[in-house]
């Protein structure tokens, strides 16, 4: 009996370094291999999505690539080998758990689910829900709303946001259900719906791909923020102090303004399309703050 | 693996719970099928009837409308009439998808329907037709009183499977926005994460009006049934 509670003993002794040693730090394990894997997405636009060279590019690709020079030199390693791997929404936690992948900038909104598995730097990006409706409809807030069709993709989160606003409103929105985004859009292009209501950044890339863009506006105050962030493994102080001194440097030279303009602004790879979507309130505060709070 | 069946008692948040949402969308799903079919029985039986007459002009259009509306996926004719059409026709544009998708679906059975009952009359004997015109039946009457009873009869076992197809095929009502069972199914499954119980739950209420079309059918036509004549099998 004494001596299996021993053996036990011994065991948790022996296994706790195993465990520990099975995570290293970033910072340790980059310096020690002379590699970094850096993740991307496929379609994640403008954050991080293949090019017609099927290279990464995208707002956040570009901030992983300062986060690895600031890498090189905390390391001391100049000759850092950047090595890349594609995820999906699936994968992407599960890869940076087991150390496949070291860092992700993508569109991965930071949530306090998610901050059980894996850590967040600063908040990057906010979206939010919003609607799209024809120009010159006169759709100001959701409250114009009130007694109108509305559509929503079917299967989104942005369905039962709506759905539950309204009721909690006593706005009897007649709400409708489309099979994907396309279809949304197109209902409301034909009349049959007099808003789409969905994540802002996504209406913002339809609008901006659609025959006329002008044609169409984003309205509304953004019901149920969320941020994106930047994800890192957790209980690692070192690379994540690392990778939010990186971003707060960028904030405050301006290139954080510079980048957003490029990628949010301007016209973008492989279409050239130009998103037009403004820096959201809740981005400039945090530009300030700081923060890396995660939507609940 | 572990159930959660109380998933259904949960409000969604929009003032129901998702079983009260269930339940209105398996109303949607019926009143969609309902509707159809009885646009499908009126057209493919009245076209079913003209493509067996003398008339030549009546037998062309019997045959282009089932090959029109035979010959087209179902879920294209439903973007037609949702899109399309009321793109062209601006008259048609007030109308509310549910009128269009009953037109797509009805239209659709009906060309299949129209095959059968056209099968079923020539399956009768051609003296029986022109029994009837001797007897002094105008070609009308002859339908009436002495074709369509039997023909009918012939019938219905495909016609109960067209009707059970109806209700399956009314999943197609998803892409003109009605908020029947696979639209339901797809949403809560996403809200809830249960999606396990929840197409359970869509599949059981599925096959529950399928199936109690076909014993409908079934007491239907034994109860019709003329007893020595052909297919009285019983």
């Amino acid at each position: 009996m004494h001596h299996s509670q021993f053996k036990i003993a011994a065991l948790i002794a022996l296994a706790s370094p195993l465990a520990m040693a099975q995570t290293p730090l970033t910072l340790d394990k980059v310096k020690a291999s002379g590699s970094i894997t850096v993740a991307y997405r496929e379609a994640s636009i403008p954050f991080s999505y293949l090019d017609d060279k099927a290279q990464p590019v995208g707002f956040g690709w570009e901030i992983c690539g300062k986060i690895v020079d600031q890498v090189k030199k905390a390391t001391g390693r100049a000759d850092l080998k950047v090595q890349t791997q594609a995820v999906t929404s699936a994968n992407r936690i599960p890869l940076l758990m087991n150390g496949t992948i070291d860092i992700e900038c993508g569109s991965t909104t930071n949530n306090s689910e998610r901050a059980k598995q894996v850590a967040f730097a600063t908040n990057y990006f906010y979206t939010g829900t919003r609607f799209l409706v024809k120009s010159g409809s006169g759709v100001k807030s959701i409250e114009d709303l009130k007694g109108k069709t509305v559509v929503s993709t079917t299967g989104t989160t942005n369905y039962k946001i709506i759905r539950n606003l309204s009721e909690e409103k006593k706005l009897g929105i007649d709400l409708i259900g489309a099979k994907d985004h396309p279809e949304s859009q197109l209902l409301v292009q034909t009349g049959r719906a007099l808003a789409f209501g969905m994540d802002d950044i996504l209406l913002y890339g339809l609008k901006a791909s659609s025959a006329n863009p002008a044609d169409f506006a984003v309205v509304g105050e953004a019901i149920q923020v969320e941020p994106y962030a930047i994800m890192l493994r957790r209980d690692d102080p070192a690379f994540k102090k690392l990778v939010d001194d990186t971003l707060a440097g960028l904030i405050k030279s301006g290139d954080f303004d510079k980048l957003y303009k490029k990628w949010f602004q301007s016209p973008i790879p492989p279409k050239g399309i130009n998103l037009s979507a403004p820096m959201s309130k809740e981005l400039i505060d945090n530009m300030k703050a700081l923060s890396d709070k995660p939507a609940t | 693996m572990h159930w959660e069946w109380q998933v259904f008692l949960q409000p969604t948040g929009g003032g129901q719970t998702y079983l009260r949402w269930l339940m209105s969308a398996w109303g949607w799903t019926l009143s969609v099928a309902a509707c159809s079919l009885v646009v499908a029985l009126l057209l493919g039986t009245l076209m079913g009837i003209v493509r067996t007459t003398p008339s030549r002009a009546l037998v062309f259009l019997g045959n282009a409308w089932t090959e029109l509306f035979r010959n087209i996926p179902l879920l294209v004719q439903v973007f037609l009439w949702y899109h399309v059409i009321p793109s062209l026709c601006t008259s048609l544009r007030a109308l509310p998808s549910f009128v269009l998708v009953v037109l797509a679906l009805g239209f659709f059975t009906s060309a299949r329907i129209s095959e059968q009952v056209k099968a079923g009359i020539q399956a009768l004997p051609m003296g029986q037709r022109h029994a009837g015109l001797a007897l002094g039946l105008t070609l009308a009457q002859t339908y009436r009183y002495v074709l369509l009873p039997m023909a009918f009869r012939i019938v219905i076992p495909p016609l109960t499977s067209e009707a059970m197809n109806i209700i399956k095929n009314s999943s197609v009502a998803f892409a003109v926005s009605i908020a029947e069972l696979t639209m339901f199914a797809l949403q809560a499954q996403e809200e809830t994460a249960r999606g396990i119980e929840i197409y359970l739950a869509v599949t059981g209420l599925y096959f529950i009006s399928a199936f109690a079309v076909n014993r409908a059918a079934l007491a239907l036509e034994s109860r019709v049934q003329v007893p020595g004549l052909l297919l009285g099998g019983k």
